[in-house]
């Protein structure tokens, strides 16, 4: 009974002593956290680009990097899964920690815009004039990325998100010429008409709804024009008015064009339908590339590219972009990062291994792959507008509440005048 | 008093670990969570206190019930656990009735239907992703593909891409991993019923089926009801399943915790808050009948 109860004591005291044990160990491992405040000498890099060309582009980076400032640690906080949203997730709840990375990765725009009002990430208009960014971005890019008057991120690179890719045989085969270019919807429509009757495949392939959602937006802008499109976001266009409704109706006609398994496919099933010829047209991001580039597929002769139709001279744009978290830990390791970022050096070997294209206009084209070059003249001379799909033009909130409109919609949830409606009530919500 | 102590003490000691880390980390973040409900937390600078939040009842949950887009997640969530409960259960039963009987081999089936439960839902979940691909006729994949090679083409069918009724078929993985558990807690039951009862039904002259049906059978019903609890809570908790095979995004497999989810990720931690609590509520209210009616059946005996 004597040596039962001796037991009981003793375990107790250890379930204790475990308890105090493990309080204090996290105690100190905050601790430590702190102690290198201020020191320069290594810097935290939150991306999710942890593999596949967005991998090499980084280590691309860290390599001009790692030249540039030679006593600066590189620790790389890349966190792998779901095109972003694990990375995305992870970093929200170190932010509420107060334990931010020294510097993120984020969709350059309104992406930024719950960031910017939660009073996490600094300005950096400072540092652009520093390293003296705003000449060598386009006027037009550094305007997207100003919000009253303060820059938030540094861009590291361009995708353009309105690119048509097609499988050059299967054009062929349907009867049409692989060269010509659709200037409205309406003639893209006989095109994929022709490939339904001709050969049965599918006429355009789409993956899940954020690739819905692209494809949209490319819509969206095409039938209201670059003006109609931006004014979605400042209020100017009327999500009610009779223009959207006429978009809507062009993008359910598309969608009849679709293949039917697209909701459990990711972006790279998609492009691998046009790649392997067992669908015609595809629009996606110019990521893309890489996707027929690895396949070992040339343009033009086994895929052309071209702007949506009637989107031809907008450039609809999403960069990736780099912030100064408040509280970041080596602010001066943060800067280094972000002078490597803004660099032509560091712009040239980031884009050359990704296959995105360079934010600054000062970058030789020679440098670059057929396609770069082609979307480099672009972006140089086309209007530049925001994409919805990838955070440049909506705050999170109102980007998912299209996306669940245009997922309700696509799934047969519901039909054109309620996605309409749908639509309204999210800008009514999160305008302004 | 010291003695009261002496008795009480040493336990208390024991247990108290376990009590203050339940208190804090469940029924501490229990409460939290039912506060930031009743908050209007909708927005990054609400949620990282930029911006004043306030007190606003049970609003966030009388706009979620009266929203078209939380009732069909709602309803997928009934079909879904509907379903599920109904093929765990027949499966469950008839393989452990089947293994009841003498049959060689006996371990071997046992293994073979126990096994689907060792794999990770995530992992299950990516390789029906490709069994159920909704496309049909030429470009047919997966079980639709199956079905025309077997000569049965009418069968296919969109699988969970349907808007109405998709979010069963993503409940039929779900019954392929765990029938093999519910058939191993019957055959339990089975097994835990003497002998004796089935050769006094046989001097009694009953045949094999009124053996079953009025010996066996009945005293069945403690572990059917075990089965129906473990495998309905699973379901109402169903996440990881519907996340790898369809989309947080997808509309026609929403339920409500994927709800949360989104609703968490884009800074909304209020109504996040409040598809918990609601889920919780549910969960509760299968449990905790259950767990009283457990209590009082063990103070009977």
């Amino acid at each position: 009974m004597r040596t039962a109860r001796k037991f009981t004591a003793m375990a107790a005291g250890l379930a204790v002593a475990s308890l105090a044990l493990a309080a204090c160990s996290s105690g100190s491992g905050s601790d430590d956290e702190t102690g290198g405040t201020g020191s320069g000498d290594e810097v935290e890099v939150f991306t999710w680009w942890a593999s596949g060309s967005e991998k090499l582009g980084l280590d691309a980076l860290v390599g001009v990097f790692e030249t540039q400032n030679p006593d600066v640690a590189f620790v790389n906080g890349a966190v792998a899964g779901g095109a972003g949203s694990a990375a995305k997730d992870l970093l929200q709840s170190r932010l509420q920690a107060n334990d931010p990375p020294d510097t993120f990765q984020a969709h350059a725009g309104a992406e930024l815009t719950d960031y910017i009002n939660a009073g996490q990430v600094e300005d950096v208009s400072a540092l652009y004039d520093e390293f003296g960014l705003r000449d060598a971005f386009p006027a037009d890019l550094v305007e997207r990325l100003t919000v009253d008057g303060k820059i938030y991120s540094i861009p590291s690179n361009i995708h353009r998100a309105n690119v048509v890719w097609a499988n050059t045989q299967l054009l062929t085969d349907s009867g049409l010429d692989p060269a010509a270019t659709y200037a409205s919807l309406d003639d893209w429509f006989v095109a994929l008409d022709a490939v339904k009757e001709k050969t049965g495949r599918t006429p355009l392939s789409v993956a899940t709804t954020w690739t819905q959602v692209n494809l949209f937006e490319t819509i969206l802008l095409s039938d209201l024009g670059a003006d109609g499109y931006n004014g979605l976001w400042d209020g100017s266009t009327d999500w009610a008015s009779p223009e959207v409704t006429d978009a809507l109706a062009d993008f359910e006609k598309l969608m009849s064009y679709t293949n039917e398994d697209r909701d459990g496919l990711d972006w790279p099933d998609a492009t691998q339908q046009v790649i392997d010829g067992n669908a015609a047209f595809n629009v996606m991001g110019d990521w893309a590339v890489a996707a027929f580039e690895e396949a070992g597929k040339k343009a033009p002769a086994d895929y052309v590219y071209m702007p949506v139709p009637g989107t031809d001279g907008v450039f609809d744009f999403l960069a990736d972009s780099f912030t100064l978290p408040v509280g970041a830990p080596h602010p001066a390791g943060a800067k280094a990062w972000l002078k490597t970022i803004g660099s032509l050096d560091g712009q040239v070997a980031f884009n050359k291994a990704k296959g995105s294209i360079p934010a600054r206009n000062d970058a030789k084209p020679e440098d670059f792959s057929e396609y770069q070059q082609s979307a480099m003249t672009s972006f140089g001379q086309d209007t530049i507008v925001s994409s919805l799909a990838h955070g440049a033009a909506a705050p999170a909130a109102w980007a998912n509440a299209i996306s669940d409109a245009t997922s309700k919609f696509t799934t047969g949830g519901g039909d054109l005048a309620g996605f309409q409606a749908d639509l309204v009530a999210a800008a009514e919500a999160n305008a302004g | 008093m010291p003695r009261q102590i002496r008795k009480w003490g040493p336990p208390l000691l024991l247990i108290s670990p376990t009590l203050i880390l339940l208190g804090v980390f469940v029924y501490g973040l229990l409460a939290v969570n039912a506060n930031t409900s009743m908050q209007d937390i909708h927005n990054s600078s609400q949620a990282n206190g930029k911006a004043p939040v306030s007190f606003v009842g049970l609003e966030n949950y009388i706009s979620l019930f009266g929203s078209d887009e939380f009732q069909h997640s709602l309803k997928n969530l009934v079909l879904y656990t509907v379903v599920f409960l109904a093929g765990t259960m027949f499966f469950g039963f008839v393989w452990a009735w089947l293994l009841d009987r003498p049959v060689r081999f006996e371990g071997v089936f046992r293994s073979i239907y126990l096994f689907p439960m060792a794999v990770s839902f995530v992992a299950s979940g990516v390789v029906w992703r490709w069994l159920l691909n909704s496309n049909q006729g030429e470009n047919a994949s997966g079980l639709n593909r199956l079905f025309q090679m077997i000569g049965l083409p009418f069968l296919q069918n969109n699988w969970w891409n349907n808007v109405n009724v998709g979010i069963a078929a993503i409940a039929i993985p779900a019954i392929w991993q765990l029938s093999g558990y519910v058939m191993a807690l019957f055959l339990a039951g089975f097994r835990g019923i003497p002998e004796e009862l089935r050769e006094a039904s046989q001097i009694d002259g009953a045949s094999n089926w009124q053996m079953y049906r009025h010996v066996i059978f009945p005293q069945l019903s403690p572990v059917a009801l075990s089965a129906v609890i473990i495998v309905g809570h699973m379901s109402l908790k169903a996440f990881d399943l519907i996340m790898s095979i369809s989309k947080p995004a997808n509309y026609q497999t929403k339920v409500p915790a994927i709800d949360m989810y989104v609703f968490k990720s884009s800074f909304d931690y209020s109504n996040a808050a409040a598809v918990g609590a609601i889920l919780l509520v549910i969960v509760a209210v299968l449990i905790i009948p259950y767990l009283v009616h457990l209590n009082r059946t063990e103070k009977h005996s």
